[in-house]
């Protein structure tokens, strides 16, 4: 699992063994190769880019190319024990609709997401008074794929607002995990576990 | 068509009478087929090709009229993306066909050869013959299924109505459905054939053969297969050896030679009355029909089958729109499934060609 990203490392090593998992954005396949390892998991996965689908698929990986904000919507309720959403909640055209998808077609959901509200962000936004180009959001403003930025207390008060249960949360800052005292300012990362 | 008596080919007679969608029964149906690579001891290594509408089962061997090398030498054979040094690969023609399995050109229990009373078939006919051939060779479940264009098409009707003999299903290139721009095209081909005066409503066997309408039928077909691009990177509006227009109707532009060439030489190795049976079968294609409208239900029964599914973004024959509906519907019974829309410049005859994109695809999910 080492050679995870660290939100993948922590996600995979809470998916209950033998689970029925989506990954929503799976990229190459990297977590579902993994959970199949290791736990036996039967995966599947939604990636837009053909690229990331060809490499999935030829791992042997179950993945469909297509849009998740809109073939999420094909999945039969309850399909998945797991349902995973990593770095893609804030590219979502509704992350609301996304999230709730997600706790339709799953049991249980991860999702993890970069803190907009981590401190070199605010201090970059205070003192130099432009969009922050910074290490965990490195991409400039007109070329990002992120179009809903959010904050760690933005997606608590979201998951209160849609009756959402959080059950676990982790946070990181530079690929290392930190306690959860006072995230929203130093985190870079967060991941959550939620349930309906 | 040169005539097929002396052809020997690979086949088996089979020992039960076929059963067909038009309610018709064949008897002493033969289907001829080709195989490859060792039956591993548990019979549990085969994969079954399915052929497109003018293939047959020369998949990685060399053809006996044409003497040309197999349709798929590139993905099947040792060391390639379908391994025959680990695989047995079967690949037969199909019901209908002219390359050794009963079809309009092979004779009747009158004695005669069936010309237009050989039976309406349909694609799910093509794919009961070839489980029949599979009951025969004492083949129980696939490792995997694989089909492009009409082979997906069979791929698919065999998933959803024999899911229990394969684990896997790989379509590529295909459709679960005919559309009314593909049975067009298929309808200016039939009527090119029954428009040349030598077919003789089809009882035109030990005489001269459509060998005109035939081409024709074969010229249309195959620009669809080629994408807008490909034509104008290939031809463009370039002359066929002469050096300006000759004001006549000879084939002065490239293109128009080179799909003359497609046509003749077309007929040296099919039976006309085969392309009408096969296209008519194409174009009854309707997966969702057959289970009351809904694809979803078509394929409810092939829930834990593994499904890849590959579609090229230049073909216009079997888009991936088509391909989606197809991945829809696999998701709604949550099925595991694999779809990826390839990039590849040469339209629905893509799966055919160098795209090594699907060969890293096809040997991912084979395995």
């Amino acid at each position: 699992m080492s050679t995870l990203r660290p939100d993948l490392a922590k996600i995979a090593a809470n998916v209950p063994q033998g689970a029925r998992v989506l990954d929503v954005g799976c990229g190459d396949g990297a977590l579902m190769a993994e959970l199949r390892d290791a736990k036996s998991v039967d995966a599947r996965g939604i990636e837009i880019e053909a690229e990331e689908v060809e490499k999935a698929v030829a791992r042997g990986l179950s993945v469909v190319q297509g849009d998740a904000n809109r073939d999420i919507m094909d999945y039969p309720d309850a399909a998945f024990d797991v349902a995973i959403l990593s770095q893609t909640l804030q590219t979502a055209q509704r992350p609301d609709f996304l999230l709730h998808q997600l706790l339709r077609i799953g049991r249980t959901a991860f999702v993890s997401f970069p803190n907009f509200a981590y401190w070199r962000m605010r201090m970059a936004l205070l003192l130099g008074g432009k969009m922050p180009v910074v290490r965990h959001l490195p991409v400039t403003w007109y070329e990002t794929k992120n179009i809903h930025h959010l904050t760690i207390h933005d997606f608590e008060d979201l998951a209160d607002e849609m009756g959402i249960a959080i059950e676990d949360s982790w946070f990181f800052v530079g690929g290392r995990e930190i306690g959860g005292s006072n995230a929203n300012w130093r985190a870079e990362h967060a991941v959550f576990r939620l349930s309906r | 068509m040169a005539s097929q008596t002396a052809l020997s080919v690979q086949k088996v007679t089979l020992p039960k009478a076929l059963a067909l969608d038009s309610g018709r029964e064949l008897e002493g149906v033969e289907i001829a087929y080709e195989t490859h690579g060792d039956l591993a001891e548990d019979k549990a290594n085969a994969i079954l090709i399915f052929h497109a509408l003018t293939g047959d089962q020369f998949v990685a061997s060399e053809h006996p009229v044409t003497g040309k090398p197999g349709w798929w030498e590139r993905m099947v054979g040792p060391g390639k993306p379908i391994d025959t040094s680990r695989y047995h690969v079967i690949c037969a023609n199909v019901l209908g066909s002219c390359m050794g399995s009963t079809g309009p050109a092979s004779t009747s229990p009158g004695g005669a050869p069936y010309g237009m009373d050989f039976p309406v078939i349909t694609i799910r006919d093509m794919v009961r013959a070839q489980m029949a051939l599979l009951d025969v060779l004492g083949i129980e479940k696939l490792h995997a299924i694989v089909g492009g264009s009409m082979g997906g098409m069979q791929a698919l009707s065999c998933a959803a109505n024999f899911p229990e003999r394969t684990s896997r299903v790989l379509a590529i290139a295909t459709t679960a459905r005919h559309s009314a721009q593909n049975i067009a095209f298929h309808e200016v081909g039939r009527q090119a054939i029954m428009a040349d005066p030598n077919w003789q409503g089809g009882a035109y066997y030990g005489g001269e053969t459509p060998d005109k309408g035939l081409s024709v039928a074969r010229m249309a077909a195959h620009i669809t297969y080629l994408s807008e691009a490909g034509l104008t990177e290939k031809f463009g509006r370039r002359l066929q050896d002469r050096d300006a227009k000759s004001f006549g109707f000879d084939a002065d532009f490239q293109v128009e030679s080179y799909l003359r060439y497609q046509g003749i030489t077309f007929t040296d190795r099919f039976d006309a009355n085969s392309y009408l049976y096969i296209t008519r079968a194409m174009d009854y294609f309707d997966l969702a029909e057959e289970a009351g409208g809904k694809l979803a239900d078509a394929l409810a029964g092939a829930k834990d089958t593994r499904f890849c599914l590959v579609s090229f973004d230049t073909d216009w024959l079997y888009t991936t729109a088509d391909m989606r509906e197809v991945v829809h519907a696999l998701n709604a019974v949550a099925a595991p499934v694999s779809f990826v829309e390839l990039s590849a410049p040469y339209g629905h005859d893509s799966f055919l060609l160098d795209v090594p994109a699907l060969d890293r695809v096809v040997k991912g999910f084979i395995g």
